[in-house]
């Protein structure tokens, strides 16, 4: 039997992926979108459903981020309600380690895994340096060398909270020391399904340890082969077997009836992502220095970037740009050659959606990732809300399962025994 | 006077069909609200998540979960609370809650216990957080500005920018103003010098008598709304409520009896100005009872009528809430 595909879908987010201003564009915060979204994903027996997590809103040259889609409901609430609409699909909240304490977040874990039968899963992630800080008790408390060490520690103690079954338990660590009865019984999976996106030596070895699944970023080919490789062959060191940790990178797709009618929606879709405003806003995040006076439809600042990552133009958004100066050299050389504006070249070179074209070149496409192993399933990134994902449970998903690579029916009624995972 | 009429869930199941019956149960009678018990280190689930979990499943039933203020962040619980308001389109209370249990500050582990003075300093600097950042998105913040491309007008959008003794807060929140504006806030308080402190909506309280009840409502605030706490042992005959009741004990007065019978003493607690009562059920057996024996016997006696408002703020006749950071607000 061939690799089956794990599906997700990820709800739109607040970032210029989202596309606003399109008449089909429904409410970012009212309940029935995200009913919409999840049913839809359950129709389309998808195994879950996925939520960023929002600390603080973004701010750009000190000012709040005004042109994306920007509100969103409280994680675990949110998906507590999605709990009453659905009966098979996982529900994976994005949750930080940071500013959260594991006795709660534990509780609250487990208690979703009790309501929902099964269903939930936490998406770890860790934030340092002051500014989401500035929301909560302890601010910015945390040195970005300590991520892994906050992330590993409290991964360690939620574990040893939901083994307890509501009995004693005692933390004496680095990030920890706490002690008590934990208040919720052994719950449906035992342990929520544990989600991990870091991308550095330690992340992976972080995931490699404790993780279930990675929510990855890498979507060319045979990059992702090698991140795939690489994650997997660390896997025996810490005593599991390849299976126990499944790699799904987050991805975008267009659908079209013909491959260049799926271009032509593509490039549509670019130019909706990448208004004027939003390329010089863009631009502005790699270039690290205030661009407001540049026209997006003139040429590349011949100014250098500011390369100053303690002070960044924006913040509240993970950064993107390891080596801003290498590439923005690539930027310039791309605009000259083929004689772009700004915005032009901002839509060339960011948010290219990964997988265009007909249903069933999508689908062999998905096929062909998983089944080479440049990842184990996909989460897929919609850009409209509610409803950008309704062509995809409609046209690619019944060949997926025409192919023998998706299930038709869901086999099992919790998260963990429908990713095949112990 | 009809009064409001709530019922207490204070159940620690984990099965979710437990707590949707109840709440259904609780929705087709046409109660005013139903509160969801919690504490910090109580054995059972937590409550906010509960509350949410019945939310799509009703129609109609105020959903007022209990949630602590002592070791948690008040931007969580702000959030949480806005988007059960949100999910329940305009249903969603907060019943606050103070831990002063050393064993739960353990389970923290960062912190050492609070003392009296300091707890509810800190819970009343909570509510004022959690009630800046519902107002810190102005209703009409969205504008989806194409010519612009704008999404959001961020001159509404507002820093709370609040510095108490015990933490910060920035702001503005991520979730949008939720549909009440400021869902209902409630405290159970037994003196004095805890009513003082907290800027709530809806007090629990509990009287003996309708004397006290009487005294209770004229030390606080007339905008506030008042529930008198009553547990209730129902049953067709008296003989046999009074032999479930048992020993029970309670802060709250207990009461043993027919429908007909609490019936008429929630009649002869009425004059004391209560705005209704919150009953906690003796045994979950007693919520029925409530909803099929008891209700139909408060309508025939004038005593409830349902509620045709949608939100709980309007139900319990709060005010509109008007946003602080509005042009309204600073013209007021």
């Amino acid at each position: 039997m061939p690799k089956q595909i794990i599906l997700a879908a990820h709800f739109p987010g607040v970032n210029n992926t989202t596309v606003w201003s399109d008449p089909r564009s429904g409410s970012q915060i009212e309940f029935a979108s995200f009913e919409h979204l999840a049913r839809t994903a359950e129709r389309g027996k998808f195994d879950f459903f996925f939520l960023a997590e929002g600390l603080r809103l973004r701010e750009q040259r000190g000012l709040i981020h005004d042109l994306d889609v920007v509100g969103r409901p409280d994680t675990l609430t949110v998906l507590a309600a999605l709990a009453a609409v659905t009966t098979h699909l996982g529900l994976a909240g994005t949750l930080n380690a940071t500013f959260h304490e594991p006795y709660e977040l534990a509780r609250q874990l487990a208690t979703l895994d009790h309501l929902s039968g099964g269903r939930a899963a936490w998406n770890v992630v860790t934030s340092h340096g002051p500014f989401f800080g500035e929301n909560f008790r302890r601010g910015g408390f945390l040195d970005h060398a300590d991520r892994y060490t906050r992330a590993g520690e409290f991964i360690e103690v939620a574990r040893k909270l939901w083994d307890s079954d509501a009995g004693e338990f005692q933390h004496t660590g680095e990030q920890f020391d706490i002690k008590g009865r934990f208040g919720v019984p052994r719950s449906p999976q035992g342990r929520p399904v544990v989600l991990q996106a870091g991308d550095s030596a330690q992340g992976r070895d972080l995931a490699a340890r404790l993780a279930d699944a990675i929510f990855s970023r890498h979507h060319h080919l045979e990059d992702a082969q090698r991140f795939y490789r690489d994650v997997k062959d660390r896997l025996p060191a810490y005593g599991r077997d390849r299976d126990s940790l499944k790699i799904i990178p987050g991805v975008s797709y267009v659908l079209g009836d013909t491959d260049a009618d799926a271009q032509e929606k593509a490039h549509y879709i670019r130019r909706q992502q990448v208004t004027p405003q939003t390329a010089v806003l863009l631009l502005e995040q790699l270039w690290n220095r205030d661009l407001s006076s540049y026209d997006p439809e003139g040429p590349l600042p011949a100014v250098d970037p500011v390369l100053d990552e303690a002070d960044t133009i924006i913040k509240g958004r993970a950064g993107m740009f390891p080596d801003r100066l290498k590439t923005a050299n690539e930027w310039r050389a791309i605009a000259e050659a083929k004689k772009l504006s700004i915005r032009d070249l901002v839509i060339e070179v960011t948010g290219r959606q990964n997988f265009i074209g007909t249903a069933d070149r999508v689908a062999s496409l998905l096929d062909e990732y998983v089944q080479t192993d440049a990842c184990d399933g996909f989460i897929l990134v919609p850009h409209l809300t509610p409803a950008g994902l309704d062509d995809f449970v409609d046209q690619v998903v019944p060949l997926l399962q025409e192919r023998g690579v998706f299930r038709s029916e869901y086999s099992a009624s919790t998260l963990r025994g429908n990713l095949g995972l112990a | 006077m009809t009064l409001r009429i709530a019922a207490a869930l204070n159940g620690d199941s984990f099965d979710a069909a437990d707590w949707i019956s109840a709440a259904r149960e609780a929705d087709e009678a046409l109660l005013d609200f139903i509160t969801f018990d919690d504490a910090f280190g109580r054995r059972g689930p937590d409550a906010v998540l509960v509350a949410s979990r019945v939310a799509p499943l009703t129609r109609h039933v105020g959903l007022v979960p209990v949630a602590t203020t002592t070791h948690t962040e008040p931007f969580h619980l702000s959030t949480a609370l806005a988007t059960l308001d949100w999910v329940s389109h305009g249903r969603a209370g907060w019943q606050v809650r103070v831990s002063a249990d050393p064993a739960e500050a353990d389970l923290l582990g960062r912190r050492a216990p609070l003392g009296f003075d300091d707890l509810f300093t800190e819970a009343a600097d909570a509510v004022e957080v959690v009630r800046r950042l519902w107002d810190s998105w102005e209703d009409d913040a969205i504008i989806k500005d194409v010519a612009t491309g704008r999404f959001v007008d961020r001159d509404k959008l507002h820093y709370v920018d609040f510095a108490g003794e015990h933490f910060t807060v920035k702001g503005p929140s991520i979730v949008p103003r939720p549909p009440q504006g400021q869902p209902v806030i409630a405290a159970l308080t037994h003196q004095a010098r805890v009513w003082e402190r907290l800027d709530v909506d809806v007090y629990f309280v509990t009287p003996s008598d309708v004397d006290s009840a009487a005294t209770i409502v004229r030390q606080l605030p007339a905008r506030k709304k008042v529930f008198a706490d009553i547990v209730v042992f129902l049953d067709a005959d008296q003989e046999t409520a009074i032999r479930r009741r048992g020993a029970t004990t309670s802060d709250a007065a207990v009461f043993a009896g027919t429908p007909a019978q609490l019936a008429g003493l929630i009649a002869g607690w009425e004059p004391s100005g209560i705005a209704g009562v919150r009953l906690r059920p003796g045994a979950p057996t007693d919520l029925t009872a409530i909803t099929r024996d008891l209700v139909p016997v408060l309508r025939e006696r004038g005593l409830f009528e349902p509620s045709t408002a949608t939100t709980l703020r309007e139900r319990l006749g709060l005010p509109v809430a008007v946003n602080r950071y509005s042009p309204e607000a600073a013209n007021a």
